[in-house]
């Protein structure tokens, strides 16, 4: 059998995260009843105005930056015609001949190593609106809400070769735009959302071979099928000698297979012209320049910086940096309290599992630094003994309470009193006279035990270490003073 | 020359814009886009190397809103002009599904 590569090119939707949509006034929060946020701009009435967002360039040129891309300093919108119900005005206002940026490249890292994709283009167009169809009168129910929320449009050039290509890219991509801050990349709720454009050829020509493009693809999972399903069912078609036909294909993931759409869905002839509603936009140096001094620190150079300089592993580096919210909060607390590894320690542990056990979002994590640097202190002057310090910091997660009150308040503080520690001891070991004698007469296994009802007793209050010193110690004492009478 | 305006021509253009002609109303319309593109031949022969091409009439560049939200819920209103509103909704014919 012939073997076979993939050739696969993306285009990406990220939904930007402006407070306005991209031409009007209206909000763009997620979630709105239907039509309430809504004007004549963004439903298509006639003699409407759009007005461009200054800001939806601004995260235009900040993504073209951060993907090396080349600037048109001189761009325009252009209007993209069809009809269809989602689209009010029968165009959809976007970029053709001259997108915002163009010719850049960002590099993935999988199994295989480091490789380059190349961007073609990036460009800045509007959303369309919601389409739902209503079982009970046959029809289609219209909501332009989403209607005019900006998006840019990122193509790639078909650089990748497997799904675990395609996935690093859109990771490498989604990354990008949540630590630029331009959006939250979210598959499941259509913030990011990418067609994929796939042709097979048999390894080692260079001609490209017929692609299709397949869309409604909403989570990597779908993804990585969708490449699948549709490589297999291209070379199938292949070795039987049939052609592939260049097609729209809509990825159907519970049947694992992709289906034709009617050629009416898939009507290619857009007759774009420039619209004459937007000026054309002129990008000075001196804002690219501004864009260019102002780009974050990025998530590889965040990993790279807390390997090298804060002595992280690359495992722990790369689970801190996957929320940009959640590292920045790391940085913070580890600068007060001055021991990274600690620090993040704690951060895998603790922090991670009550994001998981509340069932949050890393973004949603909100405590003041210096409470968790200054619980961090009091167990290292042992102060509070570390699993009272995990309940204090539970505490802190939920309520940002002040760690040195709250431990005086709930008399958290580590007995060091040797008298009441002995005087436990006492007590413990009277009322278990048993096991005392087996732990005597030389089982170990016992000595377990009497930790234990010690810490119950002293309500956690005393160090594991000072509470195993005493006990062994009165134990070796106990034996000696025993051992005569043998 | 300018490409005739055929049959064929015609058939696809109406289903682009979505337009049902019949008889002497799409007669009519061919003979007007075939005079318009006679027009756009006529000014073909005009020397045009080496100018921009226009896109603007206005010299005006970078028009632009500050991201602030300034409308409010205005749903009545809107759903005002549709033909059918059902649930705060446009109801259109069935598209999906």
């Amino acid at each position: 059998m012939k073997t076979y590569e993939t050739v696969i090119g993306l285009e990406v939707h990220v939904e930007l995260a402006t407070k306005t949509k991209i031409f009007c006034g209206c909000s763009t929060a997620f979630g709105g009843a239907p039509n309430t946020h809504t004007c004549p701009v963004c439903t298509g009435m006639p003699g409407s105005l759009p007005v461009l967002n200054k800001q939806v360039v601004e995260y235009a040129l900040k993504a073209g930056v951060a993907a090396n891309c080349k600037i048109h300093r001189y761009c325009k919108f252009d209007r993209k015609n069809y009809f269809y119900p989602d689209n009010p005005q029968n165009y959809q206002i976007s970029q053709l001949y001259l997108p915002i940026c163009y010719e850049g490249s960002v590099e993935i890292e999988t199994s295989a190593g480091k490789r380059k994709v190349r961007i073609h283009e990036m460009h800045m167009e509007e959303d369309a609106g919601k389409l739902i169809h209503d079982e009970w009168e046959d029809c289609s129910l219209v909501d332009y809400n989403r209607s005019g929320v900006p998006l840019i449009e990122i193509v790639s050039e078909p650089d990748m070769r497997s799904a675990e290509e395609v996935i690093a890219y859109l990771e490498k991509l989604r990354f990008m735009m949540q630590y630029l801050g331009i959006s939250d990349c979210k598959l499941q709720e259509g913030s990011m959302r990418a067609d994929v454009n796939l042709s097979v050829r048999e390894a080692g020509t260079k001609e490209l071979g017929t692609r299709t493009e397949m869309k409604n693809l909403n989570s990597f999972k779908a993804i990585a099928r969708a490449i699948e399903g549709e490589r297999e069912r291209q070379i199938e078609l292949l070795e039987e000698g049939k052609p592939v036909i260049q097609e729209t294909r809509r990825w159907d993931d519970n049947k694992e297979y992709s289906y034709a759409m009617r050629s009416k869905e898939d009507a290619k002839d857009y007759r774009y012209f420039p619209d004459p509603d937007i000026p054309p936009v002129h990008i000075s140096d001196e804002w690219i320049r501004r864009i260019r001094e102002e780009q974050p620190q990025l998530r590889e150079e965040k990993m790279d910086w807390y390997q090298k300089k804060l002595g992280l592993s690359s495992y722990d580096a790369g689970i801190l940096t996957e929320s940009r919210h959640l590292a920045e909060l790391f940085e913070e607390v580890s600068a007060l309290y001055g021991d990274p590894k600690k620090t993040a320690n704690w951060f895998m542990g603790e922090v991670l599992r009550l994001v998981k056990d509340k069932g949050m979002e890393p973004e949603e994590v909100r405590f003041t630094p210096s409470h968790m640097a200054e619980l961090l202190r009091m167990v290292d002057k042992k102060e509070v003994s570390p699993q009272n310090a995990r309940k204090v910091f539970e505490e802190i997660f939920q309520k940002d309470i002040n760690p040195v009150l709250y431990i005086e308040e709930n008399g958290l503080k580590i007995i060091e009193d040797v008298k009441i520690l002995t005087d436990t001891l006492q007590k413990v070991l009277e009322e278990n006279p048993g096991p005392l004698e087996e732990l005597l007469s030389g089982k170990e296994k016992v000595f377990g035990f009497f930790v234990g009802q010690m810490m119950r007793e002293l309500k956690g209050k005393a160090s594991p270490e000072a509470v195993r010193k005493a006990l062994a110690e009165e134990i070796a004492k106990r034996k000696s003073e025993t051992v005569p009478m043998d | 020359m300018a490409k005739e305006i055929n049959e064929e021509t015609m058939e696809n253009v109406c289903i682009l814009a979505k337009l049902s002609l019949e008889g002497a109303e799409r007669e009519k319309a061919r003979e007007e886009m075939q005079k318009m593109l006679d027009y756009v031949e006529k000014l073909k022969e005009l020397d045009t190397d080496g100018v921009e091409p226009l896109s603007h009439i206005f010299e005006e560049e970078n028009v632009f809103r500050e991201d602030v939200v300034v409308n409010g819920d205005e749903r009545e209103a809107i759903l005002y002009n549709a033909p059918k509103a059902k649930e705060g909704q446009f109801q259109v014919p069935r598209t999906i599904g």
